[in-house]
């Protein structure tokens, strides 16, 4: 495949032509990245986008010359920086590249800074790594960079250890290190995935203003396609390590070519896609509303929940501060109904969906189908959860990896002695056909299966007790576009074959608004804006819920870039002093069940 | 963080208190005779009888016990039955040799057993890596009396380097402390080994080479750190260990610690001497274990003592 040589009158900043790397794998060595050439120009902006197992992240390690040995090597390939080929200098000169000529930042803000060291102390390391430069010049060129990144109060922020800050201060911090030494090429390895949404728009703008106060080039390394639109000069589409496609952005939103590459883009949810549609994508037609079926009694009641924890301290351990992690919630899930709640991480979303089957404590009253959960536990609580089941976030963690999967499937109708022998085969082999596996495959371990072939799995169990209500915890965030495009078209099918309702916890807002049926927006706890998908996302009113929408990466490259970059805020902390009595204000009502909060 | 240590220290006391009536059950349950060896063979059925009588030793169970710990609770450990000497002044001669052997050890243990697994952890699946391990495996397996003699043969009798035994210089220090350190230096570099690579695969250490961090950087400033946290929770373990390793090397190396003196109290079933010594050891294991946890926080930040 021929490139297009894009700006022949530039040269290129950075040069990189058949780059391959293998990985050692029990079978023999694998091909990860192969024959993987293209330029990076000065002060532009190179995405390298495609889901797991693409090889992007394995690229940009190479770069750095930090595969993980012994399991990872570069097997072929150049990339001319500066007359040097960096993939094969000696780690002694690599190390004058790293920091200095190319910065990194990484995915995982919360681990990727040290845990016992101050922030001023690793911010310090990074710029002295290639020498000292005295204590006073290190410590104000510290404070400086805490500054770029828009972090406020950078003297209490630098004495300041990893664990005592949010997610998006992390990742700025993580800038800053990449920052220190002015490199001319920022490598950025999905900086943003495992942000919340309105710091990755926050994030994003602090790259790119970045980019253009210090001509930085960038090479960022996403699966977001709206991430891309928004940030890329240049897109180069990897699949299964190989180039898919390599245009302009403008190009490759406009006319992809390949057929990975328009798959890619149709997979991706987008905002207001869903405009003048009453129903979720795939209801067969059928309008569950709230006004249509008043006389039905909802399949959940929740009323007044509160979920608060006591923060214990001093000599005899009494409760000092007070944790208010739900504050008095109302909300009913009516028959066949999806209700989402969507807010950013540490809203009381999944707390509330654990309080649902009673895995933490909570005061307020819950109804499953008419009947009240509260003081249920153990066997009193069983009945319950055969109405009820969860789908958790995490497919690699929550299976048990020393089981078959067929057991797995199997085991909640065992607990609940529903059936035995080969009653019991049949059903799982049902279930696991159902959610698209096939039953050969009852004899595995999860750890044969993708993550999308896992996340069926947990499907199929808690399907297996046919559940009237799911509560289905961020369930398809961990998953790549395409895969999760397929998840959530079975969890609708499902609903339209067995009138299922779910209760779908999610921070994306693209998602939300493909799956609902009404939609209630999360903040510090309490609901700040309830209504039908139509009402909030057409005409939503609160402030937090227009925040939330506006900073959905769009993947249209034509919208104009926002720029404004707001400095790093503290939120605000749900722990509160144990008097605090929290007030209720009434809601509002604009019409047709649509509830705005002014909280 | 006061607080915190006199609630600890607290529980010491409930501890010990435990320790002490199991100890004594199982004393009182032992067939062995302590008026008889006081009185020797040959006394006659009286005299032996007078000495039981004398030491309370005919009261019921339950008596003697209370007897012992409202002694205990006056600081009073009671005397000695054959040295007619109090215990605690026994106990108090004898420590500060044992205290000394023990930080002999435990500086063995950390020089030997650190180095090997870094070594081991930075050249990971190398030939260096299976020897050290394997050592390291001899060390954790080798009964504590076989390498006491063996160091003994070698560098005492064949070389001559070290004395064969007994107490006074650095030289006599070294000998005992290799052999009690021995066991410990096997675990700890394997501990290490397993630490150190669980933390240079972290994200963190990633970071620090990519901003052009040179090895000995990321080593020592970032990955230490982090990796040492369980080895030093072990080294509050250890000093349980080293109270049962005392009591073989003191005996092999002459060292007149109170490892030598619980030797000659059980042979003679001199209670008072076993009691004490046994709380005295208990007692070191809680404090090692405090001290450790106290550290911990110290290094990391995120562990709050509460």
């Amino acid at each position: 495949m021929t490139l297009p040589r894009l700006c022949p009158m530039t040269l290129p900043l950075l040069s990189v032509n058949d780059l391959s790397v293998q990985v050692a794998t029990p079978t023999g060595p694998k091909v990860v990245v192969e024959r993987l050439s293209f330029d990076l120009l000065p002060g532009k902006t190179l995405c390298l986008a495609g889901e797991s197992g693409s090889g992007k992240s394995m690229t940009a390690l190479s770069l750095m010359q930090l595969l993980p040995k012994p399991t990872a090597r570069i097997a072929d390939g150049s990339a001319i920086l500066d007359g040097d080929d960096i993939l094969a200098l000696p780690e002694a000169r690599m190390r004058q590249v790293r920091g200095r000529k190319i910065g990194m930042i990484f995915q995982e803000p919360m681990t990727s800074l040290n845990p016992v060291m101050t922030v001023g102390a690793q911010l310090v390391g990074a710029i002295t790594a290639h020498g000292s430069r005295g204590r006073r010049a290190s410590h104000a060129r510290a404070v400086e960079l805490l500054d770029q990144v828009q972090i406020p109060e950078p003297e209490r922020r630098l004495g300041q250890y990893p664990h005592e800050l949010s997610g998006g201060l992390r990742q700025r911090i993580v800038i800053a290190m990449a920052l220190a030494q002015n490199p001319r090429i920022l490598i950025a390895d999905e900086p943003t995935t495992a942000l919340d949404v309105t710091v990755q728009a926050q994030i994003l703008a602090l790259i790119r203003k970045l980019q253009a106060d210090h001509g930085i080039s960038v090479i960022m390394i996403t699966h977001d396609m709206g991430v891309v639109a928004e940030m890329a000069d240049e897109v180069l589409v990897m699949k299964h390590g190989r180039t898919v496609e390599h245009a302009t952005t403008k190009d490759l939103f406009a006319r992809p070519e390949d057929a990975y590459t328009k798959e890619l883009l149709s997979a991706v949810p987008r905002l207001g896609e869903m405009a003048g549609s009453e129903i979720p994508k795939r209801a067969a037609g059928r309008a569950v509303a709230g006004s249509s079926s008043d006389a039905e009694q909802p399949m959940l009641e929740v009323k007044n929940l509160t979920v608060r924890f006591d923060i214990k301290g001093g000599i005899l351990q009494r409760p000092v501060k007070r944790l208010h992690a739900v504050e008095g919630i109302s909300f009913d899930v009516l028959k066949g109904e999806t209700l989402s709640l969507v807010g950013e991480s540490g809203c009381g979303k999944s707390t509330t969906g654990k309080a649902l089957l009673n895995l933490l404590p909570w005061a307020g009253e819950i109804r499953v189908n008419g009947r009240s959960t509260r003081g249920l536990r153990g066997s009193t609580m069983r009945p319950i959860l055969r109405d009820v089941q969860m789908i958790f976030q995490d497919p690699y963690a929550s299976l048990d990896p020393r089981m078959r999967v067929g057991d797995l499937v199997a085991e909640p109708l065992a607990i609940h002695g529903l059936a035995t022998g080969s009653a019991l085969r049949d059903r799982v082999e049902y279930l696991l056909k159902r959610v698209g596996l096939s039953p050969e495959q009852m004899k595995r371990y999860p750890h044969e299966f993708s993550g999308g072939q896992r996340q069926r799995i947990c499907i199929a169990r808690a399907l297996s007790l046919s559940p009237k209500l799911i509560v289905a915890d961020e369930s398809v965030a961990a998953l790549d576009v395409s895969i999760q495009a397929q998840v959530l078209d079975l969890l609708q099918d499902i609903q339209d074959e067995t009138g299922i309702s779910y209760l779908f916890i999610s921070h994306d807002m693209a998602v939300v608004e493909q799956i609902s049926h009404r939609v209630a927006v999360m903040y510090m706890g309490r609901f700040v804006e309830m209504g039908t998908r139509r009402q909030i996302f057409e005409n939503p009113q609160h402030p937090y819920t227009k925040k939330l929408m506006a900073a959905v990466p769009v993947a249209d490259p034509t919208r104009p870039r926002r720029d404004f970059v707001p400095k790093a805020e503290d939120l605000p902390s749900p722990v509160r002093p144990l008097d605090y009595t929290p007030s209720f204000p009434p809601a509002s009502d604009l019409g047709g069940g649509h509830l705005v909060w002014n909280v | 963080m006061m607080a915190y240590i006199a609630r600890r220290l607290l529980q010491t006391v409930v501890i010990l208190l435990g320790i002490s009536f199991v100890t004594f059950i199982l004393l009182y349950l032992i067939p062995a005779d302590p008026a008889r060896q006081i009185a020797g063979r040959s006394a006659t059925a009286q005299t032996v009888e007078n000495i039981r009588e004398q030491l309370g030793l005919n009261l019921p169970f339950y008596e003697q016990y209370m007897r012992y710990v409202g002694g205990l609770v006056q600081g009073d450990f009671g005397r000695s039955y054959l040295q007619k000497t109090e215990v605690s002044t026994l106990i108090a001669s004898r420590l500060p040799a044992s205290l000394l052997l023990m930080a002999g050890a435990i500086t063995c243990e950390l020089i030997f057993g650190l180095t090997m697994g870094i070594v081991a952890a930075l050249r990971r699946g190398s030939r260096t890596d299976d020897t050290l391990m394997i050592a390291s495996f001899v060390g954790v397996s080798a009964p504590q009396f076989v390498v006491g003699i063996l160091l003994l043969y070698v560098f005492a009798v064949k070389l001559g380097w070290f004395p064969i035994g007994g107490y006074g210089t650095f030289a006599h220090l070294v000998l005992p402390s290799l052999t009690l350190g021995f066991l410990g230096a096997g675990w700890y570099s394997r501990m290490m080994r397993s630490s150190l690579i669980e933390v240079m695969r972290q994200d963190f250490i990633r970071t620090a080479r990519a901003t052009g961090n040179g090895r000995a950087k990321v080593l020592f400033r970032h990955a230490m750190p982090n990796a040492i946290l369980p080895v030093i929770a072990m080294i509050g373990i250890d000093i349980g260990l080293f109270m049962s390793g005392i009591v073989v090397v003191e005996s092999v190396f002459g060292w007149p610690g109170i490892g030598q003196l619980a030797w000659q109290a059980i042979q003679r079933v001199d209670i008072p001497i076993i009691m004490g010594v046994t709380l005295v050891s208990a007692f070191a294991i809680v404090l090692g274990n405090l001290l450790a946890d106290l550290i911990t926080p110290l290094i990391d930040p995120r562990i709050k003592l509460r």
